[in-house]
């Protein structure tokens, strides 16, 4: 193998691979003393690495009665160890130019540090990083601080309209189930956060065995093993042998809501319960939905709202899938004055889609872009890092990047339109619109 | 297409150039140019690391080339640039580039404007191709252009219109130019957009649109000398232009400090400090702006740096607050201080301490602890920005097109490294100068419209 093109034979690899079965993208894959599930890439074209864990320990393992304290643990974790304050670990970091971020999601949970990998460097972060999630002290001052920065930027940003718009579909949509929390909290739910309900939740989320590492980058196989070990071994040990989500239910019957708001245009959003990442529909669904409102500039929303019309900037839709059924979306602002009209489009471009299904012709579009653009998904450390921690924490296969060009070409016009008819029914979707004062959106409909 | 990299650094404080390649990689290779015959410039960079290339079109025009009464004609241009010549008919630029398997948009600064395609790399000559027959042929109907303008139109309303502390922000550059177009926003004011007409578009074609006028960068897994040929390939026919003269368009002196408050709906107050200082003309020879980007560092360059450790965590008088140097650019340069203050405390003391901060580096300097520690992070950053192509090539055409050679990636490392901490005390003491200074804070409204009774806490401001 030519050291300085990894990417790029990893890639050509894959391309070719589409015909084949055989693993390709190197993924090395084991367990830590402790348990928790390693992936690996080794890659030394540049003197770095980045590095993350993660833990079942999103927003959807908080309660309604104090929702935020997921967020806030992940958010305490840096603000102080044994021996060592904020300030301390935020100028060890920075002297030598490692970068640690949050992972922050519905579903996981975690730390990432990106590092230069030349030794000196590479061993005070990793120092650092280990120390964060061995030994959070949680301070109860800090912890007052971030209460007070939180609910002041909560307060914020419910005079938007985006995040007015959002809260009541994802409460529309998800009702009872946690998935209907937002993931920062409420104003007053986080004023009831206490330090014991962080150190409770870190205690009981950020478990070795329920922890996945994610590596690339310049280390061997034995330095990123040792990295794993390191940062593992002192972590909580699991008191609970896993965590569950309850499945989502469906919606019994669409849901129409319109909130005044002054701002020049109107925030809508429709959509449902869509799928879960293990989901044996996702390939449909995720091709489909390229056609539909996923493809950029050449999708059939953008289309019919923006190149038409010229009703909006951008018209889309996605799915978002998680361990349960992740989001169904479709969004776009409009011109308030004009808001019932772009609705109408919207749903009469999605019920026409649902009705008769993507052509023959869009499909192999569709499938041009997703395999020829399949490299530009993988070019980058930053990106394989992503599909790593993706991979590890849904239970991919190591194989699943192999697979995913062979999943997409496989998918025909009948098993798209099958798939949403079984998963949008356009007569039971949530629709908000944040804007006009009137309900246009009924009269669209 | 977006109008986007406003050359503005916010609370992130991440470093705008680049900087030197670290010995001992051989994965990527320096950027090598040529000329073609008609002025067109093309710089290719090789990165041999996946089987990518990032093409780019820029284009030496921005809103800072546009007229009184016309703003935001040359983010409407670009926005028209998708809509089809005489052998690519509109909409089929972008399912093009989509069934190769690419991805394109395009953007729009106060000095350039920029077009994008990232593709495997078999597919660069379709990106060249495209790019040389759109550079001539774009077809202007009055149609496309008036339904493209309702499409800017919501583009505006939101970026700016519903977001208040963007509106804050086009205020403070509208106030603290005069006659300099860096006052006009480069999406454009409302009541231009409504008055634009499809002739202007097509005037602005024809005046800017030119090989001569225009950078090709491409960063990749290419060779120079393919890329070379392809460009002659494609756009060596293209006749050169006379472009237009670039009147230099300094603002007359600043008479005292400016002051102005926005009103809009938000639950936070915020505050943006606006000082005039040098931009960058000359890498080889100037310190200055050097030192002011080494100052910005040391006031906001992450958790470690002096305001979010100082006035967000130590005195809780902030909920935010930022410092950012835009020195690159054909314009005049601009310092930022900003801030959100913590509930019950207010602008003017988020104002009163950004001045104090940056007073007490004027009077005592900075710490060689903190210089070591902000070119460590410039040297790490510069590592981690090689993976990715397209950072790589956006600066190389920021660069080139702010008038400075794409070589000053290769100075910006050796130049920082040289700043001292006199220095910076230096240009701290010069340029935060009250008649230098606009102040623009926003005023929030409630939502329900009704005012508040006190009369709120903006209006108070440090003497």
């Amino acid at each position: 193998m030519h050291r300085s093109a990894f990417l790029a034979w990893i890639a050509g690899a894959l391309l070719w691979a589409a015909g084949s079965a055989h693993a390709i993208l190197p993924i090395q894959h084991w367990q830590t003393a402790s348990g928790a599930r390693v992936y690996f890439v080794e890659n030394h074209d540049l003197p770095m690495f980045d590095l993350s864990i993660e833990f079942p320990a999103g927003a959807g393992f908080d309660s309604p009665e104090k929702s935020g304290v997921a967020s806030m643990t992940n958010r305490l974790l840096r603000r102080g160890v044994e021996a060592m304050d904020e300030d301390e670990i935020a100028r060890r970091l920075a002297n030598v130019g490692a970068q640690l971020g949050a992972r922050f999601g519905i579903d996981s949970a975690g730390l990432a540090l990106r590092s230069l990998s030349s030794a000196t460097e590479r061993e005070q972060g990793l120092d650092v990083f280990a120390r964060i999630l061995a030994a959070p002290q949680f301070p109860q001052s800090v912890l007052e601080r971030e209460k007070v920065r939180l609910i002041a930027s909560l307060k914020e940003a419910d005079t938007k309209p985006d995040t007015i718009a959002s809260r009541m579909f994802y409460r529309l949509v998800y009702r009872d189930h946690p998935y209907a929390l937002r993931a920062a909290g409420e104003p007053e739910t986080v004023k009831r956060i206490s330090r014991q309900d962080l150190v409770d939740f870190y205690r009981s989320h950020y478990t070795a065995r329920h922890a996945v590492v994610a590596l690339i980058g310049d280390l061997t196989r034995d330095q990123a093993a040792a990295i794993a070990e390191r940062i593992t071994s002192s972590l909580p040990s699991a008191e609970r042998p896993d965590f569950v989500l309850p499945p989502v239910p469906e919606l019994r019957a669409g849901t129409t809501r319109d909130i005044p708001h002054a701002a020049t245009q109107a925030h809508i959003l429709i959509g449902a319960p869509g799928m879960r990442r293990d989901d044996p529909d996702y390939f449909p669904l995720f091709v489909g939905n390229y056609i539909l409102g996923g493809g950029g500039f050449v999708s059939r929303l953008n289309e019919e709202v923006r190149q038409k019309r010229g009703l909006a900037y951008s018209a889309y839709s996605y799915f978002s899938p998680l361990r349960q059924q992740g989001p169904f979306v479709i969004g776009m602002q409009t011109q308030r004055e004009q808001a019932g009209l772009a609705l109408k489009v919207v749903r009469a471009t999605l019920r026409d889609f649902l009705e008769k299904g993507p052509s023959e012709k869009e499909l192999t579009a569709a499938k041009q872009n997703i395999i020829g653009g399949f490299p530009l998904r993988i070019d980058s450390n930053r990106k394989i890092h992503e599909y790593l921690g993706l991979i590890g924490f849904y239970g991919l296969p190591l194989t699943y990047l192999e697979e995913f060009i062979k999943n997409v070409e496989r998918v025909t016009v009948a098993e798209v339109q099958d798939a949403f008819a079984r998963r949008i029914d356009p007569e039971r979707l949530v629709t908000v619109v944040v804007g006009p004062a009137s309900s246009h959106s009924q009269a669209a409909q | 297409m977006s109008v986007a990299w406003r050359l503005w650094r916010t609370a992130s404080g991440a470093v705008m150039w680049a900087a030197l390649a670290l010995s001992g990689v051989a994965v990527a290779a320096d950027a090598v140019e040529t000329a073609l015959g008609n002025g067109m410039r093309v710089i290719v960079k090789s990165d041999h690391r996946a089987p990518v290339v990032v093409s780019m079109v820029w284009y030496k025009v921005g809103s800072i080339d546009e007229m009184t009464g016309a703003t935001g004609i040359a983010h409407v241009l670009e926005h028209m640039m998708f809509k089809g010549t005489h052998s690519v008919p509109n909409g089929t630029f972008s399912r093009l580039i989509a069934a190769a398997g690419g991805r394109d948009n395009a953007f729009t600064s106060k000095d350039y404007t920029g077009y994008i395609q990232t593709l495997h790399k078999s597919q660069l000559e379709l990106s060249l191709r495209l790019e040389a027959d759109r550079m001539v042929n774009l077809v202007l109907s009055p149609e496309e252009f008036a339904k493209e303008l309702k499409v800017v139109m919501e583009e505006r309303r939101w970026r700016t219109d519903d977001r208040p502390r963007s509106l804050v922000y086009e205020q403070l550059m509208a106030s603290a130019y005069v006659a300099h177009p860096y006052r006009n926003p480069i999406i454009g004011w409302m009541t231009d957009l409504e008055n634009l007409r499809v002739e202007q578009a097509r005037e602005f074609y024809k005046r800017w649109y030119a090989p001569n006028n225009a950078i090709l960068v491409v960063v990749g897994d290419v060779r120079p000398e393919e890329v070379f040929a392809l460009a002659e390939k494609h756009f060596g026919a293209i006749p050169g232009k006379a472009l237009p003269e670039r009147p230099l368009r300094d603002d007359p002196p600043q008479l005292g400090p400016k002051r102005l408050v926005v009103r809009a709906q938000a639950e936070l107050p915020y505050m943006v400090m606006g000082y005039h200082v040098p931009a960058l003309r000359d890498p080889e020879r100037e310190w200055e702006p050097f030192a002011l980007e080494m100052l910005a560092n040391v006031l906001d360059s992450g958790d470690a740096s002096r305001l979010p450790q100082r006035l967000v965590r130590g005195e809780r008088l902030a909920h935010s607050a930022g410092a950012g140097y835009a020195g690159i650019g054909r314009g005049p340069g601009m310092f930022y201080l900003s801030g959100v203050p913590t509930p019950g405390r207010t602008v003017a003391e988020v104002e009163a301490a950004l001045r104090r901060e940056v007073k007490q580096i004027a009077e005592e300097g900075v710490s060689q602890d903190e210089l070591k520690r902000i070119k460590a992070q410039a040297i790490a950053a510069h590592v981690y920005e090689r993976d990715s192509m397209f950072f790589q090539a956006q600066q190389i055409g920021t660069l080139e097109t702010a008038g400075l050679s794409h070589r000053t990636v290769g100075l910006y490392l050796e130049k920082l490294r040289a700043v001292t901490a006199e220095q910076v005390q230096q240009v701290a003491r010069a340029y935060f100068i009250d008649d230098r200074l606009t102040v623009a804070t926003l005023d929030p409204q409630p939502l329900d419209g009704k005012r508040p009774a006190a009369p709120p806490a903006g209006l108070r401001h440090a003497p």
